[in-house]
């Protein structure tokens, strides 16, 4: 193998989120069945798909809140399984964020940063471009749900882990917000954080995706680079071509 | 640790909690009235059993109950964190018991306190009061941390706190008297003893009035539990049947815990 080969061997993407074979039922019901997935590392990955295909529960199982039935899932390769440790490496931003209603924003990165604070810096970027100082001292139950959702989405960047997780991470956030996170999200990226995302905002995706992964009744319809997307059904919006994939497997 | 970390800031989560001051507050101004107008302290201690061996309980689940239903999505934030299920199971559980005890013994501890009701013929018996509001919490408490494991649904959880309290207040009271009388004829006197224990609030019951040495008052199981246990093993055999009550919820609730689909 020759020297050039051996150095683009190293540059490929490491994978950072891996599965294979991963089932989960609930009460019969197949929320995923048997689902094989790679994500790269140092790039933006969307889950998408309809209501119901299994997004949310995948999302669960790689912050271990569910365990699979079958299969393994590997982060930062590490199996997911009884060890929490591997969560120090996530940042996890739900979808809706409720914190213990009588603590103060201050109180709650207070109560994060003890259990995951590490030697680096912390990433307060977000607290000071939503402007949360102010906030921060109230009881979070006094809080706007729009306020709340940049807390929450401060709070997952803060510990800088190289990779994020984000469910809808828009949503309930007022457009300049949305810009600011977006354009943090790109930031983060170059910086080599892997990101992977949920949302159904399908437009605002467009900007920030690299990879896509297309979910359908609890299994990978499709996987990935938004480019390769596009080509495979000859669209050149993410929305028509998640149309044509949806149009193309229910015949 | 991890544990007394979680514990650290939902105690500080629940001390703001308007529930807990008024918990407190009403079980002040019940055991001040009942020391000021209701025959002073020996007596007081009397009636306050009652209110302990109801409203502790009631309190406990349902209280725990919501705050647990509550407390979902900040579990779910928790379990993102590098933090393994046990640790956040033991520190939810002590979050929740321990400002609820803690409520307790000011609310009934403070007028006794005050009231300068400290010499000798109050001390024992409010002592024992308060050790068994202590065990009855932390039993109610453990109950209520397996029910909003059972169900999702708040509600059916809710009812199910209710419906356990009613059982082990009235409910179970009257099934006792009911086998009383119905085997009038047998000896009755053991199977009663059996029964008892499997109620944590007649084992309340049950060690206050052997220490009050008003086991009379509480008719027959207290005559029984007198004459077979004396006073002493009497008191030993409850205590360590509400301990029980106390660990076996929880072993129970930490299993569902752990493998939970949150």
């Amino acid at each position: 193998m020759t020297e050039a080969a051996l150095a683009g061997d190293l540059t490929l993407p490491r994978t950072v989120v891996s599965a294979s074979g991963v089932t989960k039922s609930f009460g019969g019901v197949h929320a995923l069945r048997g689902v094989d997935l790679s994500v790269k590392a140092g790039r933006v990955t969307a889950i998408l798909g309809p209501n119901g295909a299994g997004k949310s529960t995948l999302i669960k199982l790689l912050l271990g809140l569910t365990r699979a039935d079958n299969g393994l899932l590997a982060v930062h390769g590490t199996v997911v399984g009884s060890d929490p440790a591997y969560r120090a490496g996530i940042g996890y931003m739900p979808q809706h964020a409720r914190f213990p209603e009588n603590l103060s924003g201050r109180e709650v990165v207070r109560l994060l940063r003890d259990l995951r604070g590490g030697a680096m810096p912390e990433d307060d970027e977000l607290f000071d471009a939503f402007g949360l100082a102010a906030e921060l001292d109230k009881p979070v139950r006094t809080l706007s749900g729009g306020t709340r959702q940049k807390l929450n989405a401060a709070v997952a960047f803060m510990f800088r882990p190289p990779l994020l997780v984000l469910d809808e991470p828009t949503a309930g956030l007022d457009p300049v917000a949305s810009s600011v996170l977006k354009a943090k999200i790109l930031r983060v990226r170059h910086a080599g954080t892997s990101v992977l995302l949920v949302s159904h905002v399908l437009a605002e995706l467009e900007e920030l995706v690299d990879d896509v992964v297309f979910l359908l009744d609890g299994s990978v319809e499709f996987q990935g680079s938004l480019r390769r997307l596009k080509e495979a059904t000859g669209e050149h919006r993410l929305e028509r071509a998640i149309a044509r994939l949806m149009q193309r497997t229910r015949p | 640790m991890t544990a007394a970390k979680v514990f650290r800031y939902e105690l500080r989560d629940l001390r703001r909690s308007r529930w807990i001051v008024g918990y407190t507050l009403v079980l002040l101004l019940l055991t001040e009235a009942l020391l000021r107008f209701g025959g002073g302290g020996p007596r007081a201690v009397l009636s306050l059993i009652n209110v302990v061996l109801a409203l502790v309980p009631l309190a406990s689940i349902v209280f725990g109950t919501m705050y647990l239903y509550g407390s979902r999505d900040f579990i779910e934030l928790l379990l993102a964190q590098p933090v393994g299920r046990s640790t956040l199971f033991a520190g939810l559980y002590a979050g929740l018991a321990v400002p609820l005890t803690g409520g307790f013994l000011l609310g009934v501890g403070l007028p006794f306190l005050w009231g300068g009701a400290g010499d000798g013929a109050v001390a024992g018996p409010l002592a024992v009061l308060l050790a068994a509001g202590t065990l009855l919490t932390l039993v109610f408490t453990a109950l209520a941390l397996w029910v909003s494991l059972l169900f999702d649904d708040r509600a059916k959880g809710l009812g199910l706190a209710i419906l356990l309290w009613l059982a082990a207040t009235a409910l179970y009271d009257a099934l006792l008297v009911l086998v009383a009388t119905t085997f009038s004829n047998h000896a009755v006197e053991l199977p009663l003893i059996g029964l008892t224990l499997l109620n944590p609030v007649d084992l309340g019951r049950v060690l206050l009035l052997l220490r009050l040495d008003t086991a009379a008052l509480m008719g027959y199981t207290g005559a029984v539990f007198e004459r077979f246990f004396g006073s002493l093993l009497g008191i030993g055999v409850t205590a360590i049947a509400l301990v029980l009550w106390c660990v076996v919820p929880l072993l129970l609730a930490h299993r569902r815990f752990r493998r939970k689909d949150f």
